[in-house]
Order: C-alpha cells, then structure tokens, then sequence
C-alpha cells in the first residue's frame, strides 16, 4: 500500500500532479518539502495523472518532493477529549494538548435523509429583542449574521453562544484575525464555557487550503457529538473568506468563473456545509451561526446573495444594530405561535410602522411639512430605536412584548396600529393616572 | 442484449470519463463500481471510444480502472398506482424507505423500487379479448386513494395490438401479467400494472393540445384576481432571497383545486421539504375530505443532495406530472427552484469545458428551459376528456435582478409571471408579488375589465405616491391624496393576504368577488373627506374593518357584523358613485 512518489510533474498555484496508480478520487497524500510535511487532497484523475491540492501550499515544493498516498481521505480524531482544545485546519493543535489519534471519523460525509429529518420547534432564547421579539432563533437554525468588516460580529456571536443553553460549542474560524481568536478564547473561558467548546482555526496568516477544511471538519465533529443526543452550536466566521478561498482555487485551476470571479458551484459548495444543521429524530441537534462579511455592504455581491439562498434567515447588523429590514428568521413562525398571542401581530405590527417611520424620516429630510402622524411615527422611530433595536438591551421575550406595547400605547392611538381589535382590547396598555 | 462494459479514466468532481467497448448511446443509464458500492450515472457525452458519465452520487473513492456497466436504458421513471403520496429523490428512490435501510445518512449507491412491491390493487378489467387497443388506451383501473388510477398501455408500445388476454377483475400486484397484447405482427408481449417511460421525453399520447383558459384557482386573491394562473399554462415567480417564493408554493401546494399536486423541491433547503411531508397528513383537502398527502408527490433533491440528481429531479416531476394526465386529471407541478435546475447544468457545462454563455451559463440554456415548461398543456385525450399539467417554477436570480439568464429565459415562455420584490417584502406585504410589474396572459375569475379598473387605482396611488415623494403632502391635492389612500387600501386589505392565518390563508372565488364588490364601492365612491389628516384617519379605520373582516369565517354573525360596520362608515362619506363602478358592481352581483 502506502506507495511513495518521488517525482511531481507540475506545480501550479497550490495544485501539484504526480504520475502514480491505484489512487481514490478524495484520497489523502502527506507531501514531505524542506520546510516540512503537509497533507494534499486528490482533487482530479485522469488517466495516470493525478492531481493533489496541498493544504500549505505549493510554495517552496521541489519537483524531487516526495509524495505518499495514505489509502485514506480526510479524517479528523473524534472524542470527548476535543472538548476544550484549539486545533488548525487540518486538525493539528494549535494549542499545547497532545495530537489525536484514536476514533478516526471522515470529514464532508453524505447529508442527512430528508425523510429523516424532524421540523424544528425549539426556540433559541438570546435576550436580544431584534432576534426574540423580531427573528426568532431556532435550534437547528443555519444563520449568518450580514455585515461589513468592523462591525461587533464576533462579539454577537459569542455573546449568543454564551446565552444560548447548548451542550457543545463548535468554533471554525477562517482568516480569523489573531485578535478576535483571542477574543472567543478570552470570553468562552470568562463565560465558563470553555470547557465544552472545541476550536478549528485558520488565521488570516495560514495556508489558504486549510481554511476550505474548516467548515467539513468542525460539521463533522459536530455531527458525532448530534449523534450522541448533544444539541451542537456551530460558530463559522467568516464565510466569505471560506468562499474567497474556493475563488483562489478555482481561479488558478482555470475553472470559468461565473460571477464576479467565483466558482459555478459556489451555491452547491456553501449549501453542502449549511445544510449540515439538523435536528435529528433521536438524537441531538445542530445549529449554526456564522458570519458573512459583505464587502462593499453589498448583498447582492455573490457571497452573502448565495448564502441568503440557502440559509433560513439572516441577521443584518448595521451600525451596532441588528436591522429589522434586511434580518430574517425563517423559521420564527415554527415557535412563535406558542409563545404568547400578540407575538405575531406585535412583530409584523412594530414592523410595518417602523417602516412608515423610515418614510417620515425621508420626507423630513426632503423638508416637508410634518404631519399630526408624521409627529407620532418620529416619536415611534426613537422609542423603538432606543427600547428595541439597541443590542445593549438585554430582557427576556415576554417582557420585550410588554414593552412594545408601552411603545406604542405611547405613541398611538389603538386605531393607528393596524393590530386586530381582539388584540388591542386583551394587550393595550390602560393609562393609570 | 449484451451490455457495454468500460473502466474508469478519469475523475472530476461529479463527471467521470470511461473507455468503453461496445455501442452506447447518449443519456443512458451507467452504473459505476466503486468501493463495493454501484454508483448510478448517465451518458452526457461521447467521443469516440471514450464517454463522459455524470455521476449521481459523491464520487470520492473511485478508482482509475473501476469498472463501468452499461445498461442499455435511458434515464426512466416507473410508472404504476402507488406513486401518489410518496416522498422520491431526484431518480425516484422512495426517501422513507431508504431511510428505513440505511438510517439518518444517505448513503451512495442504495437504490430501491420505487413502487411498492407488495401492495395488492383492486383491478377491474376496462377491455376484453379481441378488443384494439394502443399505447396510453386504458386495460383497466385501480382505486388509488380517491383516485380511478388507469392501467394503461405502455406509452412505449407503438402500433396496435389486440388484446389477447385480460385478467378478471380482483387483486393484483403491479409485477403481476395483467393482459396479454399481440402486435400486428403477431408477437404477444405481457403487460403488468406497471412500466417504465425516459424521463426527458414528453408524453404525447393525446388527440390534440387545447388553449388553456379555465382559470386554476389557488385561493390567494392577488393571483386569482389580478394575475390568474390556467389549467395546462406556465407561470414563474422568479424572486429575491427571503421574498416569499417558498411560501407562495407552498401555500399554492395546499389549496390550488387541481386533482394532484406534484411538488418538486430542486436544490432548496431540506427544511423547507420536511415542513410539507410532516404537514400534509395531518391536513385534509376540502376536495376530497382525505389527507392532501393523498393527492401529492414530493420530488425532493435538496440543495445538499448529489448535483446531477438536481438536474434530472424536474424531469423525474413532469413525466410523473404527464403520467397522470393520461388519466384525464388536472396535476400543477411546483418546482423550487428553476435556478437550481439551471445551475446544476452549468456545473456540468463546465465540467466538460463547454464555451459558456452569459454569467457561464450553457448556450443551450434557454431551449432548456422553453423546452421543461413547454411540457406543461392542457390536452384533449383519444377518449374525448381533458387533462392538464400546469407548471410554477421559482426562479432564484442572482442578486435578486431579474436581468439574468434564467430570469430572462423563462419569461419568454410563460403565461404569467409573479415577480415578488424585496422592498414589498421587506415592508412585511405578503405575498409580496408586485402589483405594477407582474402580468399574466390567462383570465381569472374576476372579469378583465372590472379587474383593469382596480388596477387602475393602484398605479394611480403609486404615481401620487412616488410624486408626494417628491412635493410632499402639502403639495399634493386632496383629490390625489384620496386615490392615493384608495390604492393603499387596496393593497392592504386584498393584494395583501396571511398566509398564516387560519382563515385568511385562503379565499375561494366566492368570497374572493364578493370582498371585491365591496372594495368597489369604495373605490368607485366620491367621497366626503374634508381634509388629509380626515382622509387618513377614515381609511385606517375602514382598513382596519377590512382587517377583521378578512379574519372572520365565511358569512358568520361576525363577519356580518363587521361588513355592516363598514358600510355604514362607507356610507357616512359617500356622495355615490362613479358610472363605470357602478356598472362593474352589478356585474359581480
Ligand atoms: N405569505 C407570507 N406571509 C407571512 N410571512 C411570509 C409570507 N411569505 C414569506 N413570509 C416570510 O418570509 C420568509 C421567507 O419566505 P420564503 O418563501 O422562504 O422566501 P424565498 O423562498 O423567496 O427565499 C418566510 O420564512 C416568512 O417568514
Ligand atoms: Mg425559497
């Protein structure tokens, strides 16, 4: 088995070739360069020729290189000794603890039976009343935050990870800036939580391959803990540069690029690992959070647009604020008929007048006149700004609903709401002198 | 036969190159061992004695050399009783059942009868020895649910045959000899209660390809009203991430008042499928008084799911769609999403390095697409009745502009199109198909002129809406602001319609023309309204009403009290109405 190569046809970008038999498509090989051992993926066959992507890179490969198959594809060390430890791309630790070995699982499995799967129906409680009140977060839920560099993501994140009940907590970074792995360190171990996170992390100064890894290796631990009955987070941040890497690759392999330089199969390479949340049956669940940076505050740039696609939902975070325009659950309406009956009518009710105030604000821009309604809209817009949107706030569903309804018992005549007249008479709030 | 064998040359991604000895021919099956396992695939080209293979499964683990089998068949559906209620793969694997063999994992290279083997149908012969039959006459029927499922001839027996033989009536299974036909030739062939038909050629068993123009109800008022769908017509909701489009379907899946539905889910979220599967049993169609699982098929190839098997999941949906119009039903075929379908294409048409088009789609992708929906029809069959196939495909564009590929390519041949913006969206006005942009060139329940006179308001509203933008309210006159406030009323109250709610989630025609009526007095009226702040607070107040009305049951004390309520406020402001309202009134009496 295990034969060794000692000549590489040609190196491109990070894809060498060699001439060798009896290899399998996705198979690994371990390529041994003067600046020591990398592991490379069979990434194309044809005929003899085979060609291998090299997780560090093809910088400083030789043509004399040895090359040797391993008989195996990706796997990564599956136990309950990941919990706590900080590992790299290709599974490596990163941090002081012992390399793996025992209980090997393959990474980037098959995906779940439909047939077998179970429609979500727990809500995820945050304490944040953009995401309760507004887009509710359901476990099993695959959800990004959209928002451009610079905004407080990673502190979103991690402050859901901390406030959400989950057993495990899976973090894959990709071009993680070496801060804000700090940061998750920092503030899992200050919350306690350290001890039942796992960490795959590629920083923005690692081989650009490892960073495809991340998402397949952290999914498939995830999943082996799901399959244990364990309800799963999965923290990926930052998608984009995950899709910025397949464009790297798929750029130097010639492919035709089909928008913006990105690959065809962008949408299918991106549903794949998302659609790797789940609540199984008998079993655990996994959720994931992740964050996709859009350059330019673009949604429609190809990134976050395929990402909308395949995702239930996204949360818009603007200017410190989670935007009730742009964010979406989609799966809100599987919990949020349980919950309290003005739920619903509140949520599309403080909507459709914050948008009416978004209105005023453009007409009192232009200098227009100000209406007796354009008054109570602006008083509205504050309030709910400043009681609501605010990510410092920080109260349970219930009482977010009740203060909706002080908001607009505040602002509004009953009548003005739009709200069904059931609701108005059950929720609104009677003035005491 | 003797079948073509080949060995492995090459792998990419989920193309894989064979040598092979012997003939093969364009889109036939292939099955490719590896690992133990036999992958299914299908021919997509071939060049002298090497044949590229799209392989519907992850290729990891093939080996160059691995040996290939040829199976001589095109890509094929099964046909038979038993496909009503079923939950298929793209290549009509049963889902449950796998699930049952192989756990929560789909794993490669299992695939199972699509029919079920065991269930025994009540058969009642339809013809009698010496009697002429030809392929798609009717041998006899089973019950299928409520249904009367047709045993037909197969679709693939060309000429005429005499019947030679026909089993009593009683219980069979589908692998059992139903008849004997014997050919002009004299050949005698077996004919069981099932048969296989190539997915990518179109059922033509008919006389002749009527116009469509009965409308196809789907009991959500903007559609019915203003942008009707036909039995045997096209229509496509090409939208934005997050506008609405799974939710229309799936909502449309539920009440349309078609004989079956056949629900595609092409490369969109598993989730979404999982809703309808674990929903439709426990809901009951009004039509039939049975579970609207009963009358429903979920081709299910979910965006995770093998990409080949996405590209053949549309067409594994239309051949079971045809299928049953051969039996003179009316099916509506939903497929989310188009794009998907198209996307899948492009992967394919790169991988074989083929000059792309526009944003690397293939050349051939428009004739693609015409050619998919030009499955759809309505069709008189040999036996004088009529059956149909509407198609409603999502189309998921780029960005949400609609001035790409498959966008472009798909409104050239629909009937209707039901473009859903994200600013309709995004201001939470479900569904949020655009009232000004969206058309359709079928009649609905509502008469076309009565309909083009509501229309009219909302472009007017829209206009003074877009001008006050601009000079303000003040700036605007009162005349205006009031055909303003008509328009919004409009769209509140009747373009806009929950989907959520248990009442309001779906209006059949009746009520559909009579909320309309009502609206028309209101539009058609002069009214008494003194000044901007008089205006708006009275048409918030008749919204309101509206509201309510909408969420009351049918014709209950309630509902009645709460229209009474608005035509004494209606009345109160009304100094009568237009000649051209009040002509289209009568009309809806
Ligand atoms: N008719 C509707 N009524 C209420 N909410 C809706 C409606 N249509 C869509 N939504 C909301 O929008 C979300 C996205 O809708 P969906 O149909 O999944 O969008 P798309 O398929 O266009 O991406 C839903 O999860 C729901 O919250
Ligand atoms: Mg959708």
């Amino acid at each position: 088995m295990n034969k060794i190569y000692s000549r590489i046809e040609s190196i491109t970008g990070n894809v060498i070739t060699v001439r060798a038999d009896g290899v399998r498509y996705g198979e690994l090989a371990e390529v041994s360069t003067r600046f020591g051992k990398s592991l490379a993926e069979v990434i194309r066959l044809d005929n003899e020729i085979v060609s291998l992507q090299v997780f560090a890179g093809g910088r400083g490969i030789s043509t004399g290189d040895e090359v040797r198959f391993l008989g195996h594809p990706m796997l990564v060390s599956f136990s309950d000794a990941l919990l706590g430890r900080v590992f790299d791309g290709a599974g490596v630790p990163r941090d002081k603890g012992p390399a793996l070995a025992e209980n090997l699982i393959r990474i980037g499995g098959p995906s779940v039976n439909p047939a077998n799967r179970i429609v979500p129906r727990d809500m995820v409680r945050t304490g944040i009343p953009m995401i309760d009140l507004f887009n509710t977060l359901v476990r099993s839920q695959k959800l990004p935050i959209f928002s451009v560099s610079g905004e407080p993501y990673n502190q979103l994140l991690a402050r859901i990870a901390m406030q959400a009940e989950v057993d495990i907590i899976v973090l894959g970074g990709m071009g993680l800036k070496y801060d804000d792995y700090l940061f998750f360190k920092d503030a899992l171990e200050e919350g306690g939580a350290f001890s039942k996170t796992i960490m795959f992390v590629h920083t923005a100064s690692d081989p650009v391959v490892e960073c495809l890894m991340v998402p397949d290796i952290s999914l498939a631990v995830a999943e082996r803990f799901a399959l244990k009955g364990k309800n799963v987070l999965v923290l990926l941040t930052d998608m984009t540069n995950f899709s910025d890497a397949l464009k790297e690759i798929a750029i130097t392999q010639e492919q035709v690029p089909s928008n913006r330089g990105y690959p065809g199969d962008l949408y299918s390479q991106l549903a794949f690992r998302y659609e790797k949340a789940v609540d199984f049956a008998d079993a655990g669940s996994i959720t994931i959070l992740a964050v996709t940076t859009m350059p330019g505050d673009d949604v429609t740039h190809p990134v976050p647009d395929n990402t909308g696609y395949i995702t239930e939902g996204q949360f818009y975070l603007k200017g410190g604020r989670i935007e009730p325009f742009g964010s979406l659950s989609r799966l809100k309406q599987q919990v949020n008929g349980n919950t309290r009956p003005d739920h619903r009518s509140i949520m599309d009710g403080m909507i459709k007048l914050y948008a009416s105030y978004k209105d005023t604000i453009e007409k009192k821009s232009m200098g227009f006149q100000m209406s007796n309604w354009d008054a109570k809209l602006l008083r509205y817009g504050e309030l709910f700004e400043r009681e609501m949107m605010d990510l410092s706030v920080n109260i349970p569903l219930e009482a977010a609903l009740d203060k909706g309804w002080e908001i607009l018992a505040e602002c509004f005549d009953p009548k003005e709401t739009g709200l069904r007249t059931e609701l108005l008479e059950k929720y609104w709030p009677v003035k005491t002198a | 036969m003797t079948t073509t064998k080949g060995s492995v040359t090459g792998v990419n991604g989920n193309m894989v190159t064979a040598r092979v000895t012997g003939a093969v021919s364009m889109n036939e099956v292939a099955y490719i061992g590896a690992e133990g396992r036999k992958l299914k695939s299908e021919v997509i080209r071939i060049r002298g004695d090497h044949v590229q293979l799209q392989v519907f499964e992850i290729t990891k683990g093939i080996l160059i050399g691995d040996g290939v089998e040829f199976t001589g068949e095109l890509l094929a559906v099964e046909l038979g009783p038993g496909l009503l209620g079923q939950i298929y793969d793209g290549l009509q694997n049963p889902l449950p059942e796998v699930a049952r063999q192989s756990g929560n994992f789909l794993e490669p290279g299992i695939y199972l009868d699509p029919l079920p083997r065991s269930t025994i149908w009540d058969f009642s012969p339809a013809v009698k020895p010496g009697d002429e039959v030809q392929r798609a006459d009717t041998l006899g029927t089973v019950p299928e649910g409520s249904f009367t499922h047709r045993i037909m001839v197969p679709f693939g027996f060309m000429g005429d045959y005499i019947v030679k033989s026909i089993k009593p009536a009683g219980g069979y299974d589908v692998d059992e000899v139903i008849a004997e036909l014997t050919a002009r030739d004299g050949t005698t062939v077996p004919v069981t209660m099932c048969f296989q038909w190539p997915v990518k050629r179109a059922v033509e068993c008919y006389s002749e390809r009527l116009r469509p123009v009965e409308p196809l109800v789907v009991k959500t008022r903007i559609i019915d009203t203003f942008f009707p769908i036909a039995k045997g017509g096209t229509y496509c909701i090409p939208g934005p991430f997050g506008a609405g489009k799974t939710v229309l379907q799936q909502v449309t899946s539920r009440n349309a008042e078609v004989d079956i539905v056949i629900i595609a889910a092409c490369g969109e979220r598993a989730g979404e499928v999982v809703e309808t599967l674990k929903e439709f049993p426990e809901l009951i169609d009004p039509r039939t008084g049975r579970s609207l699982m009963e009358r429903t098929i979920i081709i299910c190839n979910t965006s995770s799911m093998p990409v080949a098997a996405r590209e053949a999941s549309v067409y594994t949906a239309v051949t079971l769609a045809e299928y049953y119009r051969q039996m003179g039903f009316d099916v509506l075929l939903l497929a989310d999403s188009t794009s998907r379908w198209a996307q899948a294409m492009r992967e394919m048409s790169g991988r074989l390095e083929e000059i792309p088009g526009e944003e690397a789609f293939p050349a051939y992708l428009e004739s693609v697409i015409a050619g998919f929906y030009e499955r759809a029809g309505i069709v008189r069959l040999k036996s004088g009745e009529k059956g149909s196939v509407t198609i409603g495909g999502t189309v998921s564009p780029a960005g949400g502009n609609f001035e790409e590929p498959v966008t472009q390519a798909t409104l050239k041949v629909v009937g209707a199109f039901h473009g859903l913006s994200r600013e309709r969206s995004e201001a939470r006005k479900y569904p949020a198909i655009h009232p000004l942009e969206s058309w359709s060139k079928y009649d609905g329940s509502i008469e076309t002129p009565i309909v083009k006179y509501a229309h009219r308001f909302l472009e007017r509203s829209s206009e003074v809406g877009q001008m006050m933008k601009v000079v303000g309210e003040e700036g605007t006159s009162q005349e205006d602001y009031i055909v303003y406030q008509k328009g919004e009323l409009l769209d509140a109250v009747y373009l806009q319609q929950n989907s959520f709610d248990p009442v309001d989630c779906s209006v059949n025609p009746e009520r559909q023309r009579f909320m309309f009526r009502i609206l028309l007095t209101i539009l058609g009226a002069k009214l008494r309204l003194k000044d901007k702040d008089d205006a708006r607070a009275w048409f918030y107040q008749l919204r309101q009403l509206f509201l309510d009305l909408n969420g009351a049951e049918w014709m209950s004390s309630r509902f009645n009290e709460i229209k009474a309520g608005i035509e004494k406020l209606a009345g109160e402001r009304s100094d009568g109405l237009e000649i051209a309202a009040t002509r289209h009134i009568e009309a809806l009496e």
